[in-house]
């Protein structure tokens, strides 16, 4: 029956492509529900954090790991019983996810980037004894802490780094999701080409269109592109692309001798491999981690107030690596534009011209 | 359905006992291979199987349950429609995308009173989805290009276009808010919920998904065009033979499903969000066609369908509290999809060949008595 086959490979499809969503979530809950220990003080034993990934969850070696990292320094140095950590696999879990923490008595709540910004409004007014915190996004009520980082600022130290490094004169920008998140990267790392190499050109590509969030998580794409840039000559290229950037590094390594990759959020030199450590100039740092720790140490301390935290150079929120010892020769220039940044003296564009 | 004709006069009762063990068999082997790979993976079956149970009880698991289930029941009608004259649309997903935008700039362009506001979004929705579904339509019967192949390329035609018109038109930024969203539809526009305790809601768009359960029903199977529709799935040659135009029933079925489709999105932005952002729920469409697959096409199985898939999506979030590795979920809605489909398979030969058997021993008997 060729209609009963065409359904039956209809079903096998969709089932394997489920069962692929399944196996690519992994399990991310076994390690952070036993860290509580020592109960230090009575007060801080009866602080039950609860923390709301966003979708990748721990374990996704990128933005969710800084603030899994953030939790853990948090829960051994104040001894915190059993934190409780959620991760969505769908949209509209990150509102069910929020909703069963408050439901389950934790406080503070932590809903981990920007597309929380909804969600947790919605469920910090319904529950206004409950502290809550954001990162990424900033929502204007009197129990929300909110965490936003100057990611052009980091973008603009590495862009300097690529300016004075370059020889070719062209720099790649390789940004997951055209978000205005991710724009804000671009525009802080052209700045940052701009202002050591006025002549150098920054050729920028997105992986996905806005709305469809594949591209923070497709390194076969990131790979394809980032290939077809340094092919054309392009000698360093940033990524601000997630998961997508191993795809980049590969490219690099493929590429062979002289040809460069710039990482982002964590020091990416430590989790990559001998062959792509090789090719990873420097990595934008965002202090994700940073965040959380000091939202959680901030409410132990009695500080529920609602405010905007903004970590930006000057907080040291964000900021760059120097692993593999490539940019050693400039760091005092690029300390220079620092202090320069800090000072007010030179303000980054958050939005690409 | 195809052995009605015979039954009617010569009741076979053990066909009717198939097509009841049917689901239970599929419900107990189903239950069999999820235990299995949760062994293997190393979870205790009877601990997940528990918290789920414990879910059972409660009221609020229910309501979320609901709905999550609206929307699937009308991807899943949306589906359906085209499965029942052999059409796999599977871009529901672009189609009520494509919609959402729409009934954001329809919805926040015009004033009108409450009903009629609301009642202007839903046409409009239906229309852009409609329009979408019209290109595959017509590509299928004017260039013979498969409507599978058409509809997922559509999908991230779609992705892309709205990603661009968002971005360019309709996105408001704010300071310090990095997910852009739209112009907020007046209040005239929003559907009201039926349900809302404590942030658990169900939205009013139940009663539209009721109405186009009733509706898909009655145009299926009670009208003179669901019948042209099933034949032309059932048998193309055999219906253009009668007189049927077969471009005329594709185009129908594929601007029907389409237009279903575009609802698909509404409880959302109509009933929740109120605006256009670029996080709203995706995915729907996808989800719809393993509903439709489960609840086997017909309006009360994919209720069912559909009950039990927002169910488990919504105990997912739930598990991960509880420490059980919410994929389970996902792995259970596979399992069960398959599992129905290949039981309900066995069950359609095993009837058909105790009906051909009785055929040919009634057959054999007639001869015997004859010579």
């Amino acid at each position: 029956m060729k209609r009963t086959r065409r359904l039956l490979s209809l079903v096998a499809l969709v089932s394997a492509v489920s069962l692929l969503g399944a196996a690519c979530g992994d399990d991310t809950d076994d390690t952070g529900s036993d860290t509580g220990g020592g109960d230090t003080t009575e007060q801080k034993s009866e602080i039950k954090v609860g923390l709301a990934y966003d979708i990748g969850g721990r374990g996704d070696k990128s933005f969710n790991d800084s603030a899994a990292e953030g939790l853990d320094e948090a829960a051994s140095t104040l001894g915190l019983p059993a934190p409780k950590e959620l991760s969505p696999s769908k949209d509209e879990d990150r509102e069910a996810n929020l909703k069963l923490l408050a439901e389950g008595g934790f406080n503070p709540i932590i809903g981990v980037g920007f597309a929380y910004a909804d969600s947790v409004t919605l469920v910090a007014e319904a529950n206004p004894d409950i502290t809550f915190a954001t990162i990424d996004t900033v929502v204007d009520l009197p129990n929300v802490r909110n965490n936003v980082f100057a990611e052009q600022e980091g973008s603009f130290l590495v862009g300097a780094a690529a300016g004075l490094k370059t020889s070719s004169k062209k720099i790649g920008f390789i940004g997951g999701v055209e978000t205005e998140l991710i724009k804000k990267f671009e525009a802080g790392f052209v700045a940052g080409v701009k202002q050591t190499s006025p002549d150098s050109t920054v050729e920028a590509k997105y992986i996905t269109p806005d709305g469809d969030f594949t591209g923070f998580n497709d390194p076969a794409k990131a790979k394809e592109i980032a290939a077809a840039m340094y092919e054309g000559g392009v000698d360093i290229i940033f990524h601000a692309a997630g998961g997508s950037g191993t795809g980049l590094f590969d490219a690099a390594v493929a590429a062979g001798d002289g040809k460069w990759a710039i990482g982002v959020d964590s020091d990416q030199y430590l989790n990559a491999s001998p062959e792509q450590q090789k090719h990873i100039l420097t990595s934008m740092i965002k202090r994700v981690n940073v965040a959380v720790r000091d939202t959680i140490q901030a409410f132990a301390d009695g500080d529920t107030e609602g405010k905007t935290v903004v970590l930006d150079l000057k907080a040291d929120g964000v900021g760059y690596s120097t692993s593999g010892g490539y940019i050693d020769d400039i760091t005092s220039q690029l300390d220079e534009l620092k202090d320069k940044i800090i000072a007010g003296e030179i303000e980054v564009p958050t939005s690409p011209s | 359905m195809k052995t009605a004709s015979i039954t009617r006069r010569n009741v076979n009762w053990g066909n009717i006992a198939i097509s009841l063990a049917a689901p239970l068999v599929a419900l107990l082997v189903a239950t069999g291979l999820t235990s299995a790979l949760m062994a293997i993976s190393g979870i205790d079956p009877a601990d997940a199987f528990s918290t789920l149970g414990s879910r059972m009880s409660e009221r609020t698991a229910w309501i979320d349950a609901t709905q999550r289930a609206v929307p699937l029941y009308i991807s899943a009608i949306a589906v359906a429609i085209g499965f029942k004259m052999n059409l796999f649309n599977i871009g529901v997903e672009g189609q009520y995308r494509v919609a959402m935008l729409t009934v954001v700039a329809v919805g926040t362009s015009v004033e009108l009173p409450p009903v009629l506001h609301v009642t202007l979004c839903i046409v409009a929705a239906m229309a852009a989805g409609a329009l979408w579904a019209t290109i595959p339509a017509l590509l299928k019967v004017y260039r013979g290009v498969s409507e599978v192949i058409s509809t997922i390329m559509l999908n991230y035609i779609a992705t892309g276009v709205l990603a661009f018109l968002f971005a360019e038109v309709f996105a408001i930024r704010e300071e310090g808010r990095l997910n852009p969203k739209s112009e907020e539809l007046p209040k005239s526009a929003w559907m009201p919920n039926l349900v809302s305790e404590n942030l658990h809601n169900i939205s009013g768009f139940i009663f539209v998904a009721a109405a186009l359960g009733v509706a898909y029903y009655v145009l299926v199977w009670k009208s003179r065009f669901g019948f042209r529709l099933r034949a032309s799935g059932t048998n193309p040659t055999a219906a253009r033979t009668a007189g049927i135009d077969p471009k005329r029933m594709v185009v129908s079925a594929m601007l029907l499903s389409g237009a279903v489709a575009g609802l698909v999105g509404m409880p959302q932005v109509l009933g929740d969000k109120h605006a256009y952002s670029s996080d709203l729920q995706l995915g729907l469409g996808f989800s719809g066609i393993a509903v439709a697959l489960l609840g086997r096409n017909s309006p009360v199985g994919i209720i069912a369908a559909a009950m039990t898939f927002g169910f488990l999506d919504s105990a997912a979030p739930f598990l991960d509290l509880e420490s059980i590795p919410k994929e389970i979920v996902v792995i259970m809605q596979g399992v069960l999809v398959l599992t129905v489909v290949v039981v309900y398979e066995i069950a359609r030969r095993v009837k058909e060949r105790r009906t051909q058997e009785r055929a040919s021993r009634s057959l054999d008997a007639a001869l015997a008595v004859a010579s």
